[in-house]
C-alpha cells in the first residue's frame, strides 16, 4: 500500500518518536493520519499498519473498537459532529443536533446517499465557552444557531 | 481567535503577551524577544533539587483536575534511575465544561515547550510527548510548527542551549476517548493500546509511559512554570492564597452573558467571577445553581456560590476546583436533564474495564432517563444517591467518581426537581429507533 509523500515523511518522524522496540506507540496517531488521507480504516490499511509497526492485526483491531475517531466505514465528504454536552445543551446543542437531522435527513452515525454529509452528536469537544459548538471533520465552528448551521450547510453544498 | 475582550478584574501572567484580538501564535521570534525561553535558560543554571524547590514555594496546584501539588509530584521521580525519564504532557481536555488548554495552544505554543523543557531538566529527562485529543488537529498542528521552530532555534535538541543537555519533543494525537484523559488510560494509549487505566500504585513517577518515571501534568500546569523560574515560587504563591498559588484559566460557560476563558487569581470570589467577569446571569435571570469545576465536580446552590474560589475553599463547600470548568445556571434549568445528560455521557465514556463503572455508568444512564422522562418513580431517586454512592471510590480509575459526584450531589441538593418530574403529566413516548443506515 502507497501513501502520499506528506504522510509517507509524518511516518517515518512518528516512528521516530518512541523508544527503540516501542514503535506500537506510533499506532493511534498512524491511524488516525492515514484514515483522514484515504478515508476510513481498511482491512488493507489495517495490514500495512501491522507491518509496518510489527504488530498483530489483532492488536489494531482492539484499538479501532475503543476510539471513537476511527472508522471501518467511509464518513461523508464533511462530517458534521454537533455537541449536545452540559454547557452546549444549555445554550441549544440539542435544538441545533434536531436541527441537522431535519436538514439533512439522517440520523446520528449516518451519511447521506451522496456521501456529502454524515452527522454525528458528540460529547464535549472542548469548546464549551462558545456554545453551542460543532465541527465539520476538522473545523470548528462556535456559538452555532440553526439559521448559522443552514448557511453554512448551504455553502458546503455549494463547494461540491 | 478564541480569547475574550479582557476584563479589568484579569490578573494577566500566563496570559500576559496575549493582544486581543490575535491573529496567530506567537511566534518564536515575538516569544524569545519578550523574556521567552529565559526562564529554560535560568533552570540550566540551577540544580534539578532547586528546581523542584521552587515549584513546591508556588504552590503550583494541578490544573487538570485534582489538584495535586506539582513540586511534591515532581519530586516523587527517581532522577538517579537508570532508566530513561519521560515527561507527558496532559492535551486531553475531555471533561465537559473546559476549555482552557486548547487556548494556551492557540495562543502561545512555546510557553508549554519551555513548561516542559523546564520539567524536563528537574527529573533529568529527556523526551517528552504533548498527548491532544484527536478534535484538536488544529491546535496538534500550531503545537508542531512551534516544536520544530525550537528545534531549529537549539530549544530543543541534542544540545538544549548548548548546555549538552538533550531533550525531545513531539506531539501524539489521541483518537477520541474521555477516557485517556486520566493519566494512566492516557500513558496506556500512548503506547498504542486502548485506553484502560492501569492499577495504582505504582504511579506515573516510579512507572508511567513505556514503564519508565514519567511526570503528567496538565498544559496549564506545565504553562506555569516558567514565569515561576522567571520570577521565584514566592511571588507566584502571593498571587493566589495560602496553598493555593498563583492564577489559572477559568472557562465560564452556560447560562452568562459573557461566557469565556478568563485569567484569575485562585481564591478570587465565585459570585465576582460571574457577575462581574462573566457580566452575570443571562436574560436577567436569577442564579440556580453552578458547576464550579467541570462536570464530574458536585454542583453548588446559587446560595452556596459566596467562597472564594480555590481548591481548599471548594473542597471545604463539598465541592472542588477541578479543571476550572465553571458552568452557570439560571433559574430555569433543568437540573433532571442536565444529570441526565451527563450520566448518559459517563455510560458513553466509561471504558468498560472495571464492573462498578460499567454497570454503574449505565444503571445510572437508564434510571435517569426514566426520571427526565417523567415515568421514575421516588424508589428511582433513592436509587440513584445508593446506586453512586457505592459506586464512589470503588472503580478502578476515578471515572466512576466522576459520575457519582454529580449524580449524588443533584439528588440531595435538587431533590425537590427530581419529585416534582414524578408528578409531570408528560407522556412517555419512546424515542423513535432510528437504525443506522451504516454503522459508522
Ligand atoms: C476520567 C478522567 C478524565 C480526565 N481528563 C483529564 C483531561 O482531559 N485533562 C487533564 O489535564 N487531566 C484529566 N484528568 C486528570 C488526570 O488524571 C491527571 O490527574 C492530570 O493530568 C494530572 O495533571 P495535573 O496535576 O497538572 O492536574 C482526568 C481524570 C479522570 C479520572
Ligand atoms: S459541552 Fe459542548 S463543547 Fe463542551
Amino acid at each position: 500500500m502507497t501513501f502520499s509523500p506528506e504522510l509517507e515523511a509524518r511516518f517515518a518522524r512518528l516512528i521516530e518518536n518512541y523508544p527503540p522496540g516501542r514503535q506500537k506507540g506510533a499506532l493511534i496517531p498512524m491511524l488516525l493520519y492515514a484514515q483522514d488521507e484515504i478515508g476510513s480504516v481498511t482491512p488493507e490499511l489495517l495490514a500495512e499498519v501491522a507491518k509496518r509497526l510489527h504488530v498483530k492485526q489483532v492488536e489494531i483491531e482492539e484499538v479501532l473498537g475503543y476510539y471513537t475517531m476511527l472508522t471501518r466505514e467511509p464518513r461523508g465528504k464533511h462530517h458534521i459532529q454537533v455537541c449536545t454536552n452540559v454547557s452546549c445543551m444549555l445554550t441549544g446543542g440539542e435544538e441545533l443536533y434536531a436541527h441537522a437531522c431535519k436538514k439533512l435527513g439522517i440520523g446520528n452515525r449516518q451519511k447521506t446517499a451522496d456521501g456529502q454529509f454524515s452527522l454525528e452528536e458528540v460529547e464535549c469537544i472542548g469548546a464549551c465557552s462558545w456554545a453551542p459548538a460543532m465541527l465539520v471533520n476538522y473545523d470548528f465552528h462556535f456559538n452555532m444557531t440553526p439559521e448559522k448551521l443552514d448557511s453554512l450547510i448551504d455553502s458546503l453544498r455549494k463547494m461540491q | 481567535m478564541l480569547l475574550n475582550e479582557p476584563h479589568p478584574l484579569e490578573s494577566r501572567v500566563l496570559t500576559r503577551r496575549y493582544v486581543y484580538p490575535q491573529k496567530d501564535a506567537i511566534g518564536i521570534d515575538q516569544y524569545v524577544s519578550q523574556q521567552g525561553y529565559d526562564g529554560i535558560r535560568k533552570a540550566l543554571e540551577m540544580t534539578p533539587e532547586a528546581i523542584i524547590d521552587e515549584v513546591k514555594k508556588s504552590s503550583l496546584r494541578g490544573r487538570g483536575g485534582a489538584g495535586f501539588p506539582t513540586g511534591m509530584k515532581w519530586s516523587f521521580v527517581d532522577r538517579k534511575s537508570p532508566k530513561p525519564k519521560y515527561i507527558v504532557v496532559n492535551a486531553d481536555e475531555g471533561e465537559p465544561g473546559t476549555c482552557k488548554d486548547r487556548v494556551i495552544m492557540e495562543h502561545e505554543p512555546h510557553r508549554l515547550i519551555e513548561g516542559c523543557l523546564i520539567a524536563g531538566r528537574s527529573i533529568n529527562s529527556n523526551r517528552g510527548w504533548i498527548y491532544i485529543r484527536g478534535e484538536y488537529r488544529k491546535y496538534i498542528d500550531i503545537m508542531d510548527r512551534a516544536i520544530a521552530d525550537a528545534y531549529a532555534r537549539g530549544f530543543l535538541g541534542d544540545n538544549v542551549l548548548g548546555s549538552g543537555w538533550t531533550f525531545h519533543l513531539s506531539t501524539h494525537t489521541g483518537a477520541g476517548s474521555y477516557e485517556c484523559g486520566e493519566e494512566s488510560a492516557l500513558l496506556e494509549s500512548l503506547e498504542g493500546k486502548r485506553g484502560n487505566p492501569r492499577l495504582k500504585p505504582p504511579f506515573p513517577a516510579t512507572s508511567g509511559a513505556f514503564q519508565c518515571p514519567t511526570i503528567v501534568n496538565n498544559v496549564e500546569t506545565y504553562s506555569a512554570v516558567p514565569d515561576i523560574i522567571l520570577n521565584g515560587g514566592d511571588w507566584y504563591a502571593g498571587l493566589g492564597t495560602p496553598r493555593n498559588g498563583g492564577t489559572r484559566l477559568v472557562c465560564l460557560s452556560g447560562h452568562l452573558n459573557r461566557p469565556g476563558v478568563y485569567e484569575v487569581p485562585l481564591g478570587m470570589n465565585m459570585l465576582t467571577i460571574i457577575n462581574e467577569i462573566g457580566g452575570g446571569v443571562w436574560k436577567g435571570r436569577k442564579l440556580k445553581a453552578v458547576i464550579p469545576g467541570g462536570s464530574s465536580s458536585p454542583i453548588l446552590r446559587a446560595e452556596e456560590c459566596d467562597i472564594p474560589a480555590d481548591y481548599d475553599s471548594l473542597a471545604k463547600a463539598g465541592s472542588m476546583l477541578g479543571s476550572g470548568a465553571t458552568v452557570v445556571l439560571d433559574e430555569t434549568a433543568d437540573i433532571v436533564k442536565v444529570l441526565s445528560r451527563l450520566m448518559a455521557f459517563y455510560a458513553h465514556e466509561s471504558c468498560g474495564w472495571c464492573i462498578p463503572c460499567r454497570e454503574g455508568t449505565a444503571w445510572l444512564k437508564k434510571i435517569l432517563a426514566r426520571l427526565d422522562e417523567g415515568v421514575g418513580t421516588k424508589n428511582d431517586i433513592d436509587m440513584v444517591d445508593q446506586l453512586a454512592t457505592s459506586m464512589f471510590g470503588r472503580t478502578f480509575c476515578a471515572l466512576g467518581d466522576a459520575a457519582a459526584m454529580p449524580a449524588m450531589s443533584y439528588v440531595r441538593k435538587f431533590r425537590d426537581e427530581f419529585e416534582a418530574k414524578l408528578n409531570s403529566t408528560q407522556v412517555f413516548v419512546p424515542a423513535p429507533q432510528t437504525q443506522p443506515l451504516v454503522v459508522l
